[in-house]
């Protein structure tokens, strides 16, 4: 048998779709860790981000950080976490945590940056709080951009919890790092296939999001020649 | 520390593997980049509708292949590429890949922020086409360029450790193997040693920019009266 | 001399910016086309060294057809100074300036020392050679696009707007020089402008440009004041609203001219 067929064989097998090893289980494993890690990120960095973004304060601390996040390898933070705190989901879902702070931090206060001063002026000038300008003019019109940071944020996260699998915890690298275990390609290939298109998936719907954003921050995207 | 030293050699070789999958994956990824980036945007001020779409075609595809996960794409890369799993070329594809995806885009918006201005002023002093894509576009592109770069450098050096799953010996043994004894040192080390490559790799970039592109970093008389 | 033959230009997208202009600029003199936008008088200027080709019509330089000559040579032997200069950011002064010798094959040290000289006529002196544009200011670097345009000693300098982008002291300062210059070098200048001031001030013929490129009144600047060709001309030049029809009133011993509403525009000397 090729290795296409052995893998196609892999997903045929009842014992794939049901059960604690079952790709619905771990699929469901995989995006709950993935919701748990970017919530606890957005903890943080929803507050910083519109914080700088909104004041223009500690932008050069957050550059400098975000950019020596990016340097700090994956693997090493989980396995270093792992073994700091046990086994268990706190290890896995701090790392994951701590790697999408960057790219959510920096959707967000981008956002902010990238809105027409004169159009806060405006605002301001028009009586508006701080309050208010944030919620009704930065926010709406800066929302393009911030999914544009959840979307790299999660992405990254779908990827590092199939390494996190290393570590012991679930999720659809198990396949993986099982199969590899135990010398299974058809096991790796299959869970491999499947993360893959869990990505693709997620990233066509935050593609469409993000769309259907700019186009409430501006009606007129379609047409953007005439802000030129 | 004194893990590290009685280690030394060990991890001289790891950090030399590192240097090489890392440093010839960006510089091949930069290399492909390049002639795909400068195509799919010179596509773009085509006539042609059709070879307009080509061009926002081609950045897309780009950008969907950096959306694969890395784990995966190391996975799938030796049945694609049909070589062993042990070899250190199928990270080194992978990873090259990743880097092209980034890349493609850095040069495409390298391209775009060429001020038109001065590629009129270049035209009507009598370079040719050729002439002003060499000595003109390119090195005006430099500077954004030489960023996407930067993030591309960064981020194959971060990326290439998870080769140490697949059995790809690199910096990233030292987070497997350290995991594995119960030995957080190792893993320290490697974080640090994998942290300082990235550095060293950014300086050259950032110097080798400074060399280059001279002009980018005077300070400008401001205003613009 | 520049002949401008039932020239006519329509661009791909169907818009047409100029139809059977006709207009002959002498040698050794300048020639202002002045419009409000949309005239196409860029158009115009740009076809002289083919940056523009035209759909109809025919441009001939000292009696050749410009459509026969290639335009990256063509290009090299006008020079041509736009707003924002233009200049290469990535090269220092001395060598932008240089640029079109190299380009024509010059060494590269006797191309830096036609270089300078050039600079010391439009006023820079050496301090300014191994600079980057962008660390001088808007005048001087308007100063390094005419040096830039004059470094190969063309004919023919084409002018798009150089001075729109800097203050009006300055911009009075560098129309000052142009005139100087142009007395000394006697190039055969095309010179577009949006602004009548400006072109009375540097043409030797003015000529007034309709949306279309449609020719309003050609002439010498005194010319077209004394018999403005219609009510658009007059409008155009600032007749209408007596801002040209000028008294002269005595104050306090000295003689001063004023406008139509009494405001000051000047003194009698």
């Amino acid at each position: 048998m090729s290795l296409l067929e052995e893998t196609v064989a892999w997903f045929s097998e009842p014992a794939q779709w049901s059960g604690a090893t079952g790709i619905p289980w771990r699929l469901a494993q995989h995006i709950g860790y993935t919701a748990l890690a970017v919530a606890a990120a957005a903890l943080v960095a929803v507050p910083l981000g519109l914080y700088i973004g909104h004041t223009g304060r500690w932008r050069n601390l957050a550059v400098l950080s975000t950019g020596a996040l990016r340097a700090l390898p994956t693997l090493g933070l989980l396995t270093l976490l792992a073994l700091q705190l046990g086994i268990g989901l706190s290890a896995p879902i701090i790392a994951l945590a701590v790697l999408c702070v960057p790219p959510l931090l920096a959707g967000i206060y981008s956002g902010l940056e990238a809105v027409d001063p004169a159009t806060v002026d405006a605002a301001r000038a028009q009586g508006m709080t701080e309050a208010h300008v944030i919620l009704r003019v930065e926010l709406p019109l800066a929302m393009p951009l911030i999914i544009g940071g959840l979307r790299s944020a999660v992405l990254q996260v779908i990827a590092t919890a199939t390494v996190a699998a290393f570590i012991g915890v679930g999720g659809l690298g198990r396949y993986i790092i099982d199969g590899l275990a135990v010398s299974d390609t058809a096991r790796v290939l299959g869970g491999a296939v499947v993360v893959v298109i869990l990505a693709l998936v997620i990233d066509a719907l935050f593609a469409a999001a993000q769309r259907l954003s700019a186009h409430f921050a501006d009606p007129a995207t379609p047409t953007k020649e005439r802000h030129a | 520390m004194n893990w590290a030293l009685t280690n030394y050699e060990r991890l001289l070789d790891l950090v030399w593997q590192h240097t090489w999958i890392s440093g010839s994956a960006i510089a091949l990824g930069f290399a492909l980049a390049l002639p795909v980036g400068w195509a799919a945007y010179a596509m773009k001020s085509s006539p042609h509708g059709a070879v307009r779409q080509l061009s926002g075609v081609t950045v897309s595809l780009s950008s969907v292949l950096y959306t694969i996960p890395s784990l995966p794409l190391f996975v799938i890369m030796p049945t694609i590429l049909g070589l062993g799993w042990l070899n250190p070329i199928n990270v080194l594809i992978a990873l090259v890949i990743y880097a092209f995806a980034i890349m493609v885009r850095g040069v495409v918006d390298a391209l775009n922020a060429v001020p038109p201005s001065v590629l009129d002023s270049a035209a009507a002093c009598g370079f040719s086409r050729g002439q002003r894509a060499i000595s003109v576009t390119l090195p005006l592109a430099g500077p954004v360029m030489l960023a996407a770069l930067r993030v591309v450098s960064v981020s194959t050096v971060s990326l290439l450790s998870i080769g140490a799953l697949v059995g790809v010996s690199n910096l990233g043994s030292l987070f497997t193997n350290g995991f594995n004894r119960n030995f957080p040192t190792e893993i320290l080390t490697g974080v640090v040693l994998t942290v300082a490559l990235a550095l060293v790799f950014d300086l050259l970039l950032v110097a080798a920019g400074r060399l280059l592109m001279p002009w980018n970093s005077v300070v400008s008389a401001g205003g613009s009266a | 001399m520049i002949e401008f033959r039932s020239v006519g230009k329509r661009f791909a997208d169907g818009t047409r910016a100029v139809s059977d202009f006709s207009l002959t600029v002498p040698s050794h003199t300048t020639t202002v086309l002045v419009g409000s936008s949309g005239c196409g008088k860029t158009t115009l200027l740009r076809s002289v060294n083919r940056m523009v080709d035209l759909t109809e019509g025919k441009i001939l330089i000292d009696d050749d057809d410009i459509a026969a000559r290639d335009p990256v040579q063509l290009r090299r032997s006008i020079g041509y100074v736009m707003q924002h200069a233009g200049l290469l950011p990535h090269r220092r002064v001395i060598d932008n300036v240089a640029t079109v010798l190299r380009l024509n094959g010059v060494p590269k040290a006797a191309a830096r020392q036609r270089a300078a000289q050039v600079l010391e006529t439009v006023g820079l002196d050496a301090s300014v050679h191994r600079k980057y544009p962008s660390q001088l200011s808007g005048g001087q670097q308007q100063r390094v696009g005419v040096a830039r345009a004059l470094a190969n000693d063309p004919n023919i300098l084409l002018m798009d707007e150089p001075f729109g982008a800097v203050d009006p002291i300055v911009r009075a300062e560098l129309q000052q020089e142009m005139r100087r210059l142009q007395q000394d070098l006697k190039k055969t200048i095309v010179f577009v402008t949006h602004d009548i001031e400006e072109a009375f001030a540097l043409g030797d013929q003015v000529v007034i440009l309709r949306e279309g490129g449609k020719v309003a009144q050609v002439g010498a600047p005194a010319e077209i004041l004394a018999r403005p060709a219609d009510e658009f001309v007059a409008r155009f030049i600032g007749l209408e609203h007596g801002r040209r029809q000028l008294r002269v009133r005595d104050e306090n011993g000295r003689r001063i001219v004023v406008d139509e509403h009494g405001r000051p525009a000047g003194v009698l000397e």
